[in-house]
């Protein structure tokens, strides 16, 4: 839609919204059950229907799940209050949403990036969620619809609405945001952060200005993106949009558009005439809430250690950069206790590392039941040279899927440690096989190298630790 | 929405009426707008008096923290609340054609 070139005068301006869902055993005002994917409106009673006489209570964990988000968030947690959101849709049966308006119980904190870069956090509030109306007819569209249909098994579902301020210049950053913020999410233990099952949903604010400008241009707010995919197509399409539309002479209209993933572009959901008066008012029916300094104290004492921090702990431990994919994988994954039950050194650190982001990643239910003892034992192996790496994925592999003992499966498979002695036998004879591409390498052609570890591991039948013959070879070669 | 300084219009009424899906003639909107100018009326008495020292009181009650332990209780039979509703399909509610996306 617009040239490379036209972007370097223009600055894209990210505010996101992230609805997350917590991961309390019920809903945020009732004793219905909270659960993804069961049979329809089986989960329902007076309060999360509306009912006429029915009153909300609030639910303990959740406010103290939003608060392990607002501390996690380095907000300040503070006295707040509910308010009804009123409008009129079916997917609320009430007519309202119980949601926190002008004092949201998490305010002004920060999130921290990999890369370091800081986004501010405006607010992450407590309300509830809506239920699921499924579009009947003319293909699931619902302009097209000739009726809808409502299940309100999510309706009173806890969720945080988590606000950053207008931060980030980028998809890219956006994305790395949503990425953080979910790893924190699923660290405290407040939501399984679940984009894919609708437990977190991301809206994005987005708005142009020229470079250099201060005075941020109008935004429109871009709702319906299901993936990070999603979520960074989305804002580059929008960002598109309204730069042409600028330099075509036109002004970007505030509204809510609707991300369409086949079409690959964003439509505008309703006319201005439609804005919204949502007629904010207190919750008659729900008293303040009003943390005490000893529960957040508690709350904050409680609470795990985050991603970054584990990052960086990892990182040290293993010598790999603080942005190593390897490690980021591994606390993403929530997989660290696996490596530092294998780590007794820098050396097996960093194996362990990789054995975790490479093999054991891809395979998350093996993980799970990934018999800790074992993996140590495996990566040991392998940093003390009896295996080599080839040979340590073939073993781990084998123990993910049948379980056992690394060294008795490494001796079933005939991966025999080979002694250094032998390696340099076969190194010499490799060498002295073809002094022609010898003299070559030594000569300088570096590409050569690749025969004579291929000769070496044909010779060894693959036994041979690759890595300690190269440095073998160079070696021979002096450098 | 007009402040409470301003002297309510019969617009003002006519959205208002609008949010909360009324529909309203409009001998109901000029009855409706003098009835509620009165009420905005008294209102503006309690305006007037110095809340400087005042704490914003959203509720009555001296009562903070009132909260539940997060335990399942029984939901309501499916068939009983269904069949209370005016149409179903598919074991869910089903209403009619929906305008726009939710807001």
């Amino acid at each position: 839609m617009t040239t490379g070139e036209a972007r370097t005068d223009w600055e894209t301006v990210i505010g996101l919204e992230v609805h997350c869902e917590l991961r309390t055993q019920t809903k945020l005002f009732c004793a219905c059950r909270n659960s993804f994917g069961e049979e329809p409106n089986t989960n329902i009673c007076p309060v999360c229907l509306g009912l006429p006489g029915s009153l909300p209570v609030l639910n303990r964990t959740a406010v103290e799940y939003a608060m392990r988000i607002g501390t996690a968030l380095h907000c300040r947690i503070q006295a707040s209050q509910f308010h009804r959101k009123n409008y009129f849709y079916p997917d609320m049966p009430k007519d309202y949403q119980i949601s926190q308006y002008d004092v949201p119980i998490n305010a002004d904190g920060w999130l921290d990036l990999p890369s370091g870069q800081r986004v501010g956090i405006v607010r992450a509030h407590l309300e509830e969620d809506t239920g699921k109306t499924t579009h009947m007819g003319g293909g699931g569209r619902i302009h097209d619809a000739a009726h809808s249909l409502v299940d309100y098994n999510r309706s009173g579902v806890p969720l945080v609405e988590i606000v950053s301020a207008p931060d980030m210049r980028s998809a890219e950053e956006a994305r790395a945001y949503v990425d953080e913020l979910r790893a924190i999410l699923v660290a405290t233990g407040a939501s399984d952060g679940k984009m894919e099952e609708g437990s977190l949903r991301v809206d994005a604010n987005v708005s142009v200005r020229r470079r250099g400008e201060t005075a941020f241009g109008t935004r429109c707010e871009i709702k319906n993106m299901n993936s990070l995919r999603s979520l960074g197509r989305a804002i580059d399409y929008e960002a598109a949009r309204q730069i042409a539309l600028i330099e075509a002479g036109g002004a970007v209209t505030q509204e809510t558009r609707h991300w369409d993933e086949n079409a690959g572009r964003t439509g505008s959901m309703r006319s201005k005439e439609e804005a919204y008066d949502y007629r904010y008012f207190p919750e008659p029916d729900l008293v303040p809430v009003d943390p005490s300094p000893e529960w957040i104290a508690a709350v904050a004492a409680e609470l795990p250690r985050l991603p970054a921090e584990r990052r960086a702990a990892l990182a040290a431990a293993s010598g790999l950069p603080g942005d190593s994919e390897a490690v980021a994988t591994v606390v993403r994954l929530g997989l660290d206790d696996l490596v530092e039950a294998a780590a007794a050194s820098t050396a097996t650190a960093s194996v362990a590392v990789r054995r975790v982001a490479n093999e054991v990643a891809s395979d998350p239910e093996a993980a799970a039941r990934l018999d800790r003892v074992a993996f140590a034992r495996l990566v040991a192996m392998e940093a003390g040279g009896e295996l080599t790496s080839a040979q340590a994925r073939t073993v781990l592999k084998a123990i993910m899927d049948e379980g056992g003992d690394p060294a008795a499966v490494a001796a079933q498979l005939g991966f025999e440690a080979m002694d250094s002695g032998d390696l340099d036998r076969v190194v010499d004879e490799v060498i002295a096989g073809s002094p022609d591409e010898w003299a070559r390498f030594c000569a300088g052609e570096e590409k050569l190298q690749g025969l004579f570890i291929g000769a070496i591991k044909k010779a060894t039948e693959g036994k041979a630790d690759l890595k300690a013959a190269s440095t073998l070879l160079r070696a021979r070669r002096g450098g | 929405m007009a402040t409470m300084s301003a002297r309510i219009t019969t617009q003002d009424v006519a959205h208002v009426a609008q949010l909360a899906r009324l529909e309203l003639t409009e001998e109901e909107l000029e009855r409706f707008t003098g009835q509620l100018a009165a009420v905005l009326e008294h209102a503006r008495d309690v305006e007037a008096l110095d809340t400087a020292g005042v704490a914003p009181t959203a509720h009555p009650l001296p009562l903070r923290n009132v909260l539940r332990d997060d335990i399942v209780g029984p939901s309501l039979p499916r068939a009983e609340v269904l069949a209370a509703a005016p149409s179903v399909e598919a074991d869910r509610f089903r209403v009619p054609r929906i305008l726009g996306e939710a807001p």
